[in-house]
């Protein structure tokens, strides 16, 4: 996808090394998200994969030569931390169920 | 081409500390262990791939842009993991079996993790909402 019609330099193959790289944390992240065991290992889980989604934008946007897409990374930083937020709000004050 | 090699080196240690701090995720034993491997390893990875973002495109703006994104990862990553850490603490879930010390042992009315719901709530929060778990006793 990255290579087509594009003579490869030394930083487009690392920064698609990093993409392949990352996109398998994010699938690592993902298992702790099935896996549990509690209810806030997946909410930490989350906010690793939102983490690591905003380093997923900075190296589009290198490998794309797109600046532009940083400024999701900024919303995305905000955007995440909130969740995380609501999630520990909403597991302080939930009814303790058996099916975590 | 020399600001190229920073860029790859910078791109390769971030992208190693991610994925070191999904592996740490997935095989810690316990999760503040979890958190401590998510939240500093994952935020320290996250910034030297943006830095490698502001060697490469060296402007202003994505300076600027890319300054911000790691403000606002600093200011909240912290924040996020110690909310967490202390509402999973009051939530009762269980420390690593190997664990040595706990020292906020018997300072809090922890929910059992084996409790069923119908016992009443440790902190008060039906009446005020409040955050702080307080101390047993009061």
């Amino acid at each position: 996808m990255i290579f087509v019609g594009v003579e490869p330099t030394l930083l487009s193959v690392v920064a698609a090394i990093s993409l392949t790289l990352v996109a398998i944390s994010i699938v690592l992240a993902f298992f702790r998200v099935l896996r549990g065991p509690s209810l806030p290992d997946r909410v930490m889980a989350l906010d690793m994969i939102g983490l690591m989604s905003v380093s997923v934008i900075v190296l589009t946007a290198i490998v794309n030569d797109e600046p532009v897409m940083l400024d999701a990374a900024i919303a995305l930083a905000l955007i995440s931390f909130l969740g995380t937020l609501a999630y520990a709000r909403f597991i302080e004050r939930r009814e303790k169920s058996d099916d975590e | 081409m020399t600001s190229d090699l920073f860029a790859a080196a910078a791109l390769l240690t971030g992208t190693f500390f991610v994925l070191v701090s999904a592996l740490g995720a997935l095989r810690f034993p316990d999760l503040f262990m979890r958190m401590h491997a998510a939240t500093k390893a994952g935020t320290l990875g996250a910034g030297l791939i943006l830095a490698a973002a502001v060697i490469v495109f060296g402007t202003t703006a994505v300076t600027t842009k890319a300054v911000l994104v790691f403000l606002f990862l600093l200011l909240t990553m912290p924040v996020a993991a110690h909310v967490l850490g202390r509402v999973a603490y009051y939530d009762g879930v269980p420390l690593w079996d190997r664990t040595e010390v706990d020292a906020l042992a018997g300072k809090y009315d922890v929910r059992d993790a084996s409790s069923s719901s119908s016992t009443p709530r440790p902190d008060g929060l039906e009446e005020g909402g409040t955050a702080a778990g307080p101390p047993k006793g009061s």
